[in-house]
């Protein structure tokens, strides 16, 4: 995705520069959402605005809109084909794959201090105790814990430091 | 009201998908099983398709939850909402020129955010897994695509695409299965 973007937004249309669409891909790694979204409001405000940003998210979107609205029309009476089924039962398992695979890309790229790394075993392990018992606790109230956690962290840290005198 | 809940329930998974695409796959698990919308195993079908069709996989996810449940205006409901949070705080960003984004309590959420993230996709990889290989003729499916997929890139590093990796997983399906 990214690459198709550089492609189009700064060696063909030279809407912005490459420096520029690398810190908007920073920024987009840290803000919620897809990339492809970030980086067309990105462009589309920078080159005219909010109208601009509209419109550039708008184009964005529409694609995949459109094919995934007719597929889903279709979806239910190809799922009836035998031998689609039976390929969908091998289909599963490499989506799972695909998850557990993105989850390693994503530890390969974080830093590993003790912290994030405690992080990372706790909710794992929640998130399987929750599946396992069915408990009704969303993914997201885990998120908020993990969040005010780490702030927590940093104040405390902060207030010992503090305490300790003149050290950054 | 379908609308409403499907501009709430695609809302928060925009605003909670910090790191992409795959982090807001167990966010849409969640919102789906929970309002009780689709199928489990037809959400799973339907990353497969949004995998391999263009599009970020969570623009195609609402796309398809929307419209099954809502139709044509169902899915432009769920596409809009999954959509918006991202285009807003963009936006915000901008405009506040990134002094929010280097905030030490922004770093700080974010420090404690994206780890609990990874934690919460490795669940979801597995469980989906699990789920799905439950007779052995799964499990052997779920062993083999495991070698085909990461042996070659420990020993040539070179990855296999997920496409290809679907297609290989559903020519499995139909061998061990029949036609």
């Amino acid at each position: 995705m990214i690459s198709i973007i550089i492609n189009i937004c700064v060696v063909k249309k030279k809407w912005i520069t490459h420096d520029e669409i690398m810190n908007v891909a920073v920024i987009a790694e840290s803000t919620p959402g897809p990339i492809a979204i970030n980086c067309a409001t990105y462009v589309g405000y920078k080159k005219k605005g909010i109208m601009g940003a509209i419109v550039a998210t708008l184009g964005v979107v529409l694609p995949s809109f459109i094919i995934i609205y007719l597929i889903s029309i279709f979806l239910n009476n190809f799922l009836e084909i035998k031998w689609v089924v039976n390929a969908f039962k091998g289909i599963r398992v490499a989506v799972g794959l695909l998850i557990l695979d993105a989850g390693f890309n994503m530890i390969e790229k974080m830093k590993k201090e003790p912290f994030q790394v405690a992080v990372v075993c706790s909710s794992f392990i929640v998130m399987v105790l929750i599946n396992i018992f069915a408990w009704n606790f969303s993914s997201i109230l885990l998120m908020f814990i993990a969040a005010i956690v780490s702030v927590l962290i940093i104040m405390v840290q902060e207030a010992q430091s503090g305490k300790g005198g003149a050290f950054k | 009201m379908i609308y409403l809940e499907l501009f709430i329930g695609f809302l928060t998974v925009g605003l909670f998908s910090f790191g992409g695409a795959y982090a807001a796959i167990p966010l849409i698990r969640d919102v789906v099983i929970s309002y009780g919308w689709i199928e489990e195993d037809t959400l799973t079908d339907m990353i497969a398709i949004s995998e391999s069709t263009p599009g970020p996989i969570m623009v195609n996810l609402a796309t398809y939850v929307g419209s099954s449940k809502g139709g044509l205006l169902g899915g432009i409901v769920a596409t809009f909402a999954v959509v918006l949070p991202a285009f807003i705080i963009i936006l915000l960003i901008m405009a506040m020129m990134k002094r929010l984004h280097g905030n030490k309590y922004v770093q700080a959420i974010l420090r404690g955010l994206k780890p609990c993230i990874i934690g919460i996709i490795l669940a979801t990889g597995c469980m989906m897994i699990i789920k799905n290989s439950k007779d052995y003729r799964t499990a052997l499916i779920a062993c083999i695509l495991a070698i085909v997929y990461f042996v070659p890139r420990k020993i040539f590093s070179k990855k296999l695409s997920p496409i290809l990796l679907i297609m290989i997983s559903a020519a499995l399906g139909v061998i061990t299965y029949g036609v």
